[in-house]
């Protein structure tokens, strides 16, 4: 069965890595539906947020041919239940819509929406939150008039307590053929 | 000893730095071909020609398959050299073929200035982009002082873990640089796991699984040659008493004549093996990926038995096939632990059971195959034995792609480690005769056999002029049936006998032979078969043979597609 994902990937920040990412998806027919490359608490290690709907068995041999990229460091997959994620909108309206009848006002108050900047012409909102938060404030500005849209991608942190310089301390590990050789039973 | 092998800093172009890296991972061999981008290494090697052997091929697939038959013979990194643009993309089949076949290579390309880059310069071509899908890594170096690092790094990852190829695009500029040169080899780079950790609690569990089957089987594949684990996999199965199986590219991992060796998988394989797969009560797979030509429907593979999967790369784990155990790490280890878990056992009965299955299959294709009635027309089958004979089972067989590769895996006796080299997993017809080349040039002792049909000859036909060339000692076995096979053969029985396009008018094949100074004989009668395959395997230097065949023979028995391994047909 079809579900959303979120698939998180730890690399190292090179060139084209963005695109060797993505052809993991693409060869297997797979649509990105949000993507988002960040810097993550690691130096040096940059992350990949990105949002797709497939079975998890798919979702699970995917994550497993991302980590065999050679700069990539670890790779994971979550459910929306095992995350807590966020993406922002901006709205660009009419300066003259917010004034008048005050609808537009209620409208952002009730959204906790942010005025980020007002201008003679044209004034923008910012609103943070789910997608179905952000695309219902849309919805709602809409009649008033919206001459641009935007939405970012999916930023997401996984629940899971285990931190990532922790995954990168046992990929280091295993990185080295010395241990590989000498490893036996859980144990170097 | 090499000249000027540097051991300490000393300051040079990119170019010659190029060279010297290549000196300090112990190359003694390049396939390539010049042009603008990789003028000034080929500049810089000049003067090396005495300690690295440069073979000019015709076409820059021929270096990359050359390269590939070099690595495979030898067990080394094959390494080829082509321009920007064309060059680089004249490269991208034998990537690609290298990649889903597991062969270590490392491929250098030329690249425009970097300042150039993004302009569409000249021959510029974004081959990092274009071989990203292809290769298992690939760097873009726009300074001379990145050469070092880049190409150690490229060796490292192209023969560590499971192999496959590296493409190092250089661009002219950084050939041209000057800095102080340095190299340290590569032995890690931290975002990459070569071969994970082995747990050995999955050992355990495989052996307690292998200690109660009553009907095991073993497939192998090239994991084995890869891993050189040779005797590791002979110890494992004589110990386990286990019928094994291969792929067509774990042939030649096992002796042929091996009491255990039951033979060939997949869609031509032999009838046992396909059969006995569906009622065996534990699989164990080794270095094998269950590719498609060896499952037949999935869903109808195995269901019975308990899967074991000895891999080294984790993403082969489930991809096709659940593993019930999966034991990851490199098998010359994982061989050697799970053998000391194992109780010494036999399977005679079981073991029986394929044989009878080879004696079935003897009755239906192999006696007709191999010994045609006089009536008939020549067989490939019968060639392969012949060779097979005069040559004792001990040469390299190099095959294209279609039904001469499935009668030559079929019917040859290997004898010998490391002596099939193949297109597997791509199926790149043109592969065979440059593939032979790098065979020889890698292995220089061994006869080197290029089994090859009329088809895929002619798409890298070229090649005779860099044997011409060089002198390579290259037997070229052309079986030629003026058809494209085995796409006639499907035509055939799947497609109402519409021989659409399949059709093949060739050339005389003799006068082009000639053309290259490579003596040739073409057999079209049986009685001089056995007389002229002797001449051909004695001669000194290369030659070519070829058989005029059957023009539609089948390759039999078949796995159809989409249907179950156990529904395999042998007529």
């Amino acid at each position: 069965m079809k579900k959303q994902y979120t698939v998180s990937v730890f690399t190292e920040n090179k060139i084209g890595l963005l695109n060797r990412v993505s052809i993991i998806f693409t060869r297997r027919h797979i649509n990105i539906q949000s993507i988002t490359a960040s810097e993550s608490e690691v130096q040096g290690i940059h992350r990949y947020t990105i949002v797709i709907e497939e079975n998890e068995i798919l979702v699970q041999k995917v994550v497993k041919q991302l980590e065999k990229q050679v700069d990539v460091v670890k790779a994971f997959y979550h459910d929306n239940d095992q995350l807590i994620h966020q993406e922002i909108a901006l709205f660009k309206v009419p300066t003259n819509s917010l004034a008048g009848s005050g609808e537009v006002e209620q409208i952002i108050r009730s959204f906790n929406a942010r005025i980020l900047a007002v201008h003679q012409d044209f004034t923008i909102i910012e609103q943070t939150g789910h997608k179905n938060e952000t695309q219902q404030l849309f919805a709602d500005l809409q009649p008033h008039g919206v001459l641009e849209f935007v939405r970012s991608g999916r930023v997401a942190i996984t629940k899971p307590m285990k931190e990532l310089k922790d995954y990168l301390a046992e990929v280091e590990f295993a990185s080295d053929l010395q241990n590989t050789k000498n490893y036996t039973n859980g144990k170097a | 000893m090499k000249t000027e092998v540097l051991e300490k800093k000393r300051s040079m172009t990119g170019a010659e730095a190029i060279v010297h890296c290549l000196l300090k991972e112990n190359v003694d061999t390049v396939f390539g071909y010049p042009g603008g981008a990789i003028m000034p290494f080929y500049d810089a090697l000049f003067d090396f020609q005495n300690d690295i052997k440069h073979i000019l091929v015709r076409h820059e697939q021929g270096a990359t398959h050359a390269a590939q038959g070099y690595a495979r013979a030898s067990g080394k990194v094959g390494v080829c050299i082509a321009t920007s643009g064309p060059g680089a993309t004249n490269l991208i089949t034998g990537i690609a073929d290298a990649q889903i076949d597991s062969t270590p290579l490392v491929c250098i390309t030329g690249q425009v200035a970097s300042k150039l880059l993004g302009t569409d310069a000249f021959q510029e071509t974004d081959v990092v982009g274009i071989s990203m899908p292809v290769t298992k890594w690939n760097f873009q170096v726009t300074r001379a002082e990145e050469i070092p690092v880049a190409l150690a790094k490229a060796f490292f990852i192209a023969r560590s873990g499971r192999p496959g190829p590296v493409l190092i695009d250089i661009t002219k500029d950084a050939q041209f640089g000057s800095f102080e040169f340095e190299y340290e080899p590569c032995a890690k780079v931290r975002s990459y796991v070569p071969e994970p950790l082995v747990e050995i609690e999955k050992i355990k569990e495989a052996a307690h699984l292998i200690n109660n089957a009553t009907r095991p089987l073993v497939l192998f594949g090239q994991g084995v040659i890869l891993g050189d684990a040779q005797e590791e996999f002979k110890t494992f199965i004589e110990k386990a008493g286990i019928p094994s199986a291969w792929t067509i590219l774990g042939l030649s991992a096992l002796h042929n004549g091996h009491p255990l060796n039951v033979g060939m998988l997949g869609m031509h394989g032999n009838y046992g093996p396909n059969l006995l797969t569906n009622q065996c009560d534990v699989l164990i797979a080794v270095g094998m990926r269950f590719d498609d030509r060896v499952t037949g429907d999935v869903n109808k593979y195995a269901k019975q038995a308990k899967v074991i999967h000895l891999e080294i790369d984790p993403s082969e784990i489930n991809k096709i096939i659940t593993a019930d155990v999966a034991v990851l790490g490199d098998c010359k280890r994982t061989l050697d632990l799970l053998t000391q878990e194992i109780k010494q056992n036999k399977h005679s009965n079981w073991l029986a059971q394929f044989r009878k299955c080879d004696d079935l299959e003897y009755q239906k294709v192999g006696k007709q195959e191999l010994h045609p009635s006089a009536d008939k027309e020549i067989s490939m089958g019968e060639v392969i034995r012949i060779v097979s004979d005069k040559s004792k089972g001990n040469a390299i067989i190099v095959t294209d792609v279609g039904q001469h590769q499935m009668v030559a895996q079929r019917y040859y006796e290997y004898t010998k480690w490391r002596s099939n080299i193949t297109s597997g997993g791509l199926g790149t017809m043109g592969f065979a005769l440059p593939a032979a080349i790098g065979a020889k040039v890698g292995a220089p002792e061994r006869l080197v056999i290029a089994v090859i049909g009329d088809g895929g000859i002619q798409m890298t036909i070229q090649e005779l002029g860099t044997i011409f060339q060089y002198g390579i000692d290259v037997k070229i076995l052309l079986l030629n049936n003026e058809f494209l096979g085995m796409v006639r053969q499907w035509q055939e029985l799947f497609f109402d006998r519409r021989y659409s396009f399949t059709e093949m008018v060739n050339p005389n094949f003799q006068h082009l032979a000639k053309a290259y100074n490579i003596p040739s004989y073409k057999v079209e009668q049986r009685k001089d078969l056995e007389g002229e395959i002797e001449k051909f395997i004695n001669h000194r230097g290369s030659y070519l043979l070829e058989v005029k065949v059957g023009k539609e023979n089948n390759v039999f028995p078949m796995v159809p597609t989409g249907a179950s391994v156990s529904d395999i047909r042998l007529e």
